[in-house]
């Protein structure tokens, strides 16, 4: 388990190896206040939605999953990308409603991040992975948090580098965008040193 | 095709690229490019579904109330990436299994979705379908120009095929085992944005702060 974790966070980073999120990752890590508020907000839907996606590719979804109805023959496996994205933009917007009731504090400071969320390719990705790799419910829980911590850490990191890049001389044509990429390059290249580390 | 028609078009593929410089769809660009087969793969698929998610949209656009207008645009995308899915998996196996998760991503590029919300909503469905078309090239332009400079630095080959002789294999070439990895798809787009921004100064980004350089010898 605490392998997975690690493995989540760091060598399979889902920004800086698998590219998830990267437009996201991209427009808002110009400050880096707002950078911890959408990696907080991901976190926290990512915990929320991979466990449930879990449970309706399992309990809906699989083959067999109808057996108790009499179709033990249904496969409806092809619909999960449709019941995915469906089941993140619901969760996204339950929790926002949730947010703004109880804690209206932390929805000021995360409203703004919470629809971004929805289209974002790092949650349905991860989704996607878990079904793939055929998590059981703990590892999609643990895989959940993981991989969102992961990303939180990347977005942060990478805004706290981008506040300083304003302040250097850089060329024309690499000037923004080119020098955004260049710099998330050479992140990647140093989360890829995690490779192989191996918790006991 | 009538003269303002093909103007757009042109404008797509060079001077509004989506992938450098309007930053749509770049997620899958990066994954998809470590060989120039799965490059050309996901450019044909997600060309496909945005020609035809563009149609779609701007035939329904004039019934679409604008309130259900996103849940609406992101189902209909869904059901066509299920459909470019599944032909996938029933006529090319080995080459969906190589794709893994990233023709399921297409739902939520931000380039399909971003052209429906920000042209097909307000055009007719001709001029959609061709900015469908021009987007969808240029996204496959980015990629093949990619796909081709990490398959061939990174194993010798294109396609399969031996192009530069590895020193395995007895040549001259040592292959770059950098360019199979994942930073080197962000250094690649990054040179190539700078490229591209050389040949058109018009895309330069203006700088937030200047580095003041004021003669000193004059001051004191």
């Amino acid at each position: 388990m605490i392998d997975l974790f690690q493995r989540a966070i760091f060598e399979e980073n889902l920004a800086l190896s698998f590219f998830l999120g990267i437009c996201t990752f991209l427009a808002v890590s110009k400050r880096v206040d707002t950078a911890v508020g959408l990696g907080l907000a991901l976190i926290v839907v990512q915990t929320i939605t991979i466990p449930v996606n879990h449970l309706i590719l399992v309990l809906l979804l699989n083959k067999g999953a109808w057996a108790w109805a009499g179709l033990p023959d249904m496969d409806l496996t092809f619909l999960k990308l449709i019941s995915f994205i469906g089941v993140i933009a619901a969760m996204v917007q339950i929790l926002e409603m949730v947010l703004d009731r109880f804690v209206p504090v932390l929805h000021r400071s995360l409203g703004i991040f919470l629809p971004l969320i929805t289209v974002n390719c790092a949650i349905l990705g991860a989704s996607l992975f878990m079904a793939e790799r055929q998590y059981n419910l703990e590892e999609s829980m643990v895989y959940g948090l993981g991989s969102g911590i992961g990303w939180a850490l990347a977005i942060a990191a990478f805004a706290a580098i981008r506040e300083r890049l304003r302040y250097s001389d850089i060329p024309a044509g690499l000037q923004g965008l080119g020098i955004a990429f260049i710099a998330t390059g050479f992140m990647s290249m140093g989360f890829s040193a995690f490779v192989g580390v191996r918790l006991p | 095709m009538s003269g303002g028609n093909m103007k757009t078009f042109l404008t797509q593929l060079l001077d509004n690229n989506p992938i450098t410089l309007q930053i749509l769809g770049i997620c899958s660009a990066l994954a998809v490019t470590t060989s120039l087969g799965t490059a050309l793969t996901m450019s044909a698929a997600l060309t496909v579904v945005l020609m035809m998610s563009n149609g779609t949209i701007s035939l329904i656009r004039n019934h679409l109330p604008s309130s259900i207008r996103l849940i609406v645009q992101i189902t209909i995308i869904a059901s066509l990436v299920i459909v470019a899915d599944q032909i996938l998996l029933a006529f090319a196996f080995e080459m969906s299994q190589r794709l893994s998760i990233f023709v399921g991503l297409i739902v939520t590029n931000c380039l399909v979705l971003g052209r429906a919300e920000g042209f097909a909503m307000r055009n007719p469905i001709w001029p959609s379908l061709l900015d469908g078309l021009a987007n969808g090239l240029g996204y496959s332009a980015v990629l093949i120009v990619v796909g081709t400079i990490r398959e061939l630095l990174g194993t010798g080959m294109l396609l399969g095929r031996t192009i530069l002789p590895t020193v395995e294999t007895g040549g001259w070439f040592e292959p770059l085992g950098l360019m199979l990895l994942a930073p080197s798809a962000f250094f690649i787009i990054g040179l190539l944005i700078w490229a591209i921004r050389t040949l058109r100064p018009a895309q330069i980004e203006e700088p937030e702060f200047r580095i003041r350089t004021t003669d000193v010898s004059r001051t004191s």
